[in-house]
């Protein structure tokens, strides 16, 4: 058996997508350079007002009530790529019959989804929950499945041999795809080979068409009863097809898709937006379409990519385009683990940019997803407690608004003497907790290999400028301006140990380092004393504590 | 002209309550219409239970702190207890934190410091021992945050006061942040280097906050400080100091590179302990050896 998904109206439909409140609005699409636009798609609000496809756009705008919607073919792009998703979640053997269709292989499905009603509700929802106002059939062959989705709306479930029954009462139009392709906006040649192929094809079932409807041929049933010869005699091999398909007995080698999925989402907006807040609102109906597409895939991500298109004026004048010129502002969100949490992004998506705002007007948002693979982890009741990688996730980025993105992560060391020879690298527990299993099963929980403590040494970022009194060579008196406690009598002192490095490079540097003990109102303090042999100044770095 | 004070339940000649099922039943002279006060004292009332009944709590579990001697006298360090190590610099507070950090990320738990005054030392953090991977380090003070959409702009502080404050602020907000999240073994708050009168700001609320956050869960939440601010919300409080050190009179023929700085006295002293472990004496001394010494 073969379930077929339909998309009726399917510009309109990936236009709802974006913008679900327009259902409830008489909208219209067109299409075209100006001003010679015309009207593309309508729905049932605006074809009962008066607008049809084919008028220009300046009679359409006479309906004030009328919202009209320039058309997007990346959001048609993304709304197949919403229908593949549906249909691949059920059976990896699905047929990319039409941007508007697609086709599924359900052999072997009904001991895992249930009896065939079932899994075509199941579609349904599934359509649904991807923002698609599908029609669902099933039938025996892909075809007659393919001509009751086009005819009949909701769910349909034909049996094994009542496919003639089924199919007579559905309109003939429904044997003709009515789907253009717009061909200024193909740049890729091999489309421009297949977009020639369709208007082609386009043509000649308009031909077909014309001649049925002067024959008075209305529905299928009426197609399916006309005698095979003499339609064969009149309109060849192609009209005996047609006869064959009114009567659901045609059926194909379903031919199944393996292009790689593509998880993006976008929308155009019809007036900038200058604010976060509304674009946060967006933001969550887009990451809500890509996570429920990954789920139907069984997939997350562990990367994505915000792209708005910004306004910018120019500072020449210029009559096209009003002196606009658009620019990119790009954002790339890297999660340590592979994730699938709506909220979570959108806070993410949230927090990096207030941190990183685009500072102009925003035009278009694009995001995408890079799919991967789920994590699995096995819990553990003895493992000691680790950070939960999505909270964490927020939790570092909130910190990093706080403090900044350089200032909170894991150390890593330098191969260098320098003395902050170190940098901050993105904090990772999740990858770390894997090494777990690698601790040496010798050492004993809570005692540490080494018996000895190290005295650490405590810095002063940036490093004290002091004032140092010599006294016949020897260091005697230390002030330092910036903090008073950092002043007194040289009591005792050890060095000097001479460093130095990175003299091929611009950032060379040679240093005396002296350990001191000074008085002060505390007690005795011992500090760590340097003198920049290449600048001349001396510096308090830190304290032994 | 005498006053007397009398207690409304003598007035009224009801016994106190201390046991919610032993309340007395209420004559037909003392019983009043149904009303909602009455609902809500009876309410209140069986929610009172008598100190008998009240339900011991349990010790808090202790780990090691990573230095032999220390743990000898408090037993280690209590999970889910706010623990305050105060002294004055180059008192053994870091070399103590480090140490702790050492154990902590060797048991196979992740630590986070967040660092008041960016103090800490890479290079002392990785000769500890300490697992670099499992801590995660919060630098408070600098702020780069751009205005909305508005160019990059650095925070400018008119004096060392206003930076201390806005180093304080970021740590406390960076504090509830790390509690909130959970699953970290050891939090430490570093305000070793922060002038007492601004630590001393903190109030006392804030201490109780977090000593509720950690409260029923693993982390051990340890402040580094120079003097004690938290008060009671603290179980444990430990109050170091360094050996004094008599400078040595050296010859004139040895040069004084010869000196070196090889360990530091730490002496440590409970201040303070909420803990039924009776500890064996008030004080210890134990040495942080230099990195250097071998």
């Amino acid at each position: 058996m073969f379930a077929c998904i339909f998309v009726p109206n399917f510009p309109l439909a990936a236009l709802y997508r974006a913008q679900p409140e327009l259902r409830a609005q008489p909208v219209a699409i067109f299409e075209g350079k100006p001003p010679l636009e015309k009207i593309f798609a309508v729905n049932d609000i605006a074809d009962r007002a008066g607008i049809a496809p084919g008028m220009t756009k300046a009679q359409a705008e006479l309906c004030s009530e009328l919202t009209l919607r320039p058309r997007s073919l990346l959001q048609e792009s993304t709304a197949h790529a919403a229908l593949l998703d549906c249909a691949q979640s059920f059976s990896p053997r699905v047929e990319d019959a039409a941007c508007d269709t697609a086709l599924i292989d359900l052999a072997g499905m009904e001991s895992l989804f249930g009896p065939l009603p079932e899994i075509a509700n199941h579609l349904f929802q599934c359509a649904a929950s991807l923002g698609l106002d599908a029609h669902i059939s099933v039938a025996s062959n892909p075809d007659a499945a393919i001509l009751a989705a086009r005819g009949l709306p909701g769910v349909t479930v034909i049996p094994s041999g009542q496919e003639a029954e089924y199919l007579a009462p559905l309109p003939i139009e429904v044997l003709f795809a009515n789907y253009s392709i717009d061909q200024s906006k193909v740049d890729d040649e091999k489309n421009k080979e297949r977009l020639n192929s369709i208007q082609h094809d386009q043509k000649e079932e308009d031909c077909f068409l014309e001649t049925l409807t002067r024959w008075g041929i209305r529905d299928l049933r009426a197609l399916a009863a006309l005698p095979e010869i003499a339609l064969s005699e009149r309109l060849g091999q192609s009209g005996l097809r047609l006869r064959q398909l009114a009567l659901g007995a045609v059926s194909h080698t379903l031919v199944p898709l393996e292009a790689s999925p593509v998880f993006e989402e976008a929308i155009e907006l019809e007036y900038p937006i200058l604010l976060l807040e509304p674009l946060a609102f967006l933001l969550n109906r887009l990451l809500d379409q890509i996570c429920a597409r990954l789920s139907a895939r069984a997939l997350a991500t562990q990367e994505l990519r915000l792209t708005l298109e910004l306004e910018n004026f120019s500072n020449r004048p210029s009559a096209i385009n009003d002196g606009r010129a658009k620019i990119c502002f790009q954002r790339t969100l890297r999660l340590p683990l592979p994730m699938l949490d709506a909220k979570l992004f959108l806070k993410l998506l949230q927090l990096d940019l207030n941190a990183h705002p685009p500072g102009a007007p925003i035009l278009k948002i694009h995001l995408a997803a890079e799919p991967t693979r789920p994590r699995s982890a096995q819990g553990s009741l003895f493992l000691p407690p680790t950070p939960e990688p999505e909270k964490l996730e927020l939790t570092l980025a909130r910190i990093v608004g706080l403090v900044g993105e350089s200032r909170v992560g894991a150390l890593e060391l330098l191969d260098t003497h320098r003395t902050e020879g170190f940098r901050m690298k993105r904090f990772m527990p999740a990858l770390m907790s894997e090494g777990q299993k690698h601790l040496s099963r010798n050492s004993v929980p809570g005692t540490r290999n080494s018996e000895a403590t190290v005295a650490a040494l405590r810095m002063f970022r940036p490093p004290l400028r002091a004032s140092v009194t010599l006294e016949n060579g020897e260091l005697a008196r230390i002030i330092c301006s910036k903090k008073k406690e950092v002043q007194g009598t040289v009591l005792w002192k050890a060095g000097p140990w001479r460093s130095s490095g990175d003299w091929w490079d611009r950032e060379a540097w040679s240093r005396d380092e002296w350990d001191i003990a000074l008085q002060n109102s505390e007690g005795i303090v011992l500090y760590r004393l340097m003198h920049d042999l290449l600048g001349g100044d001396w510096f308090v770095e830190g304290t032994y504590d | 002209m005498s006053s007397a004070v009398f207690s409304t339940s003598a007035a009224r000649s009801r016994h106190f309550i201390f046991d919610a099922e032993s309340a007395p039943e209420t004559g037909p002279d003392l019983r009043r219409p149904q009303s909602t006060v009455k609902n809500r004292q009876s309410t209140i009332l069986s929610n009172v239970v008598p100190a008998s009944q009240l339900e011991v709590r349990p010790a808090p579990q202790m780990v090691s702190s990573g230095i032999a001697a220390l743990d000898a006298l408090t037993g280690g360090l209590p999970r889910g207890c706010l623990t305050e190590i105060c002294g004055p610099a180059s008192s053994g507070r870091t070399t103590l934190l480090l140490a702790a950090l050492a154990a902590a990320t060797q048991r196979g738990e992740f630590c986070a410091v967040v660092d008041a005054s960016d103090a800490l030392n890479p290079q002392s953090v990785a000769y500890s021992d300490v697992e670099l991977g499992r801590l995660l380090w919060v630098r408070c003070g600098e702020n780069t945050l751009p205005k909305q959409n508005l160019p990059k702009e650095k925070k400018t502080f008119k004096s060392e006061q206003q930076y201390a404050e806005h180093s304080l602020e970021q740590l406390l907000h960076a504090t509830d942040l790390l509690l909130e999240s959970g699953g970290f073994g050891l939090i430490a708050l570093d305000l070793g280097d922060l002038p007492p009168q601004t630590a001393r700001r903190i109030p006392l609320t804030t201490w109780f906050r977090f000593r509720r956050a950690v409260e029923h869960t693993p982390t051990v939440l340890l402040s580094i400080e120079r003097q004690s601010i938290a008060g009671s919300c603290s179980s444990l409080l430990l109050k170091l100091e360094s050996h004094r050190i008599e400078p040595t009179n050296l010859p004139a023929s040895v040069p004084v590179h010869t000196q070196l700085l090889t360990e530091l006295k730490i002496t440590a002293e409970i201040v303070r302990s909420r803990m039924e472990r009776q500890p064996p004496c008030s004080e210890i001394t134990f040495a942080g050896k230099t990195a250097w010494a071998g």
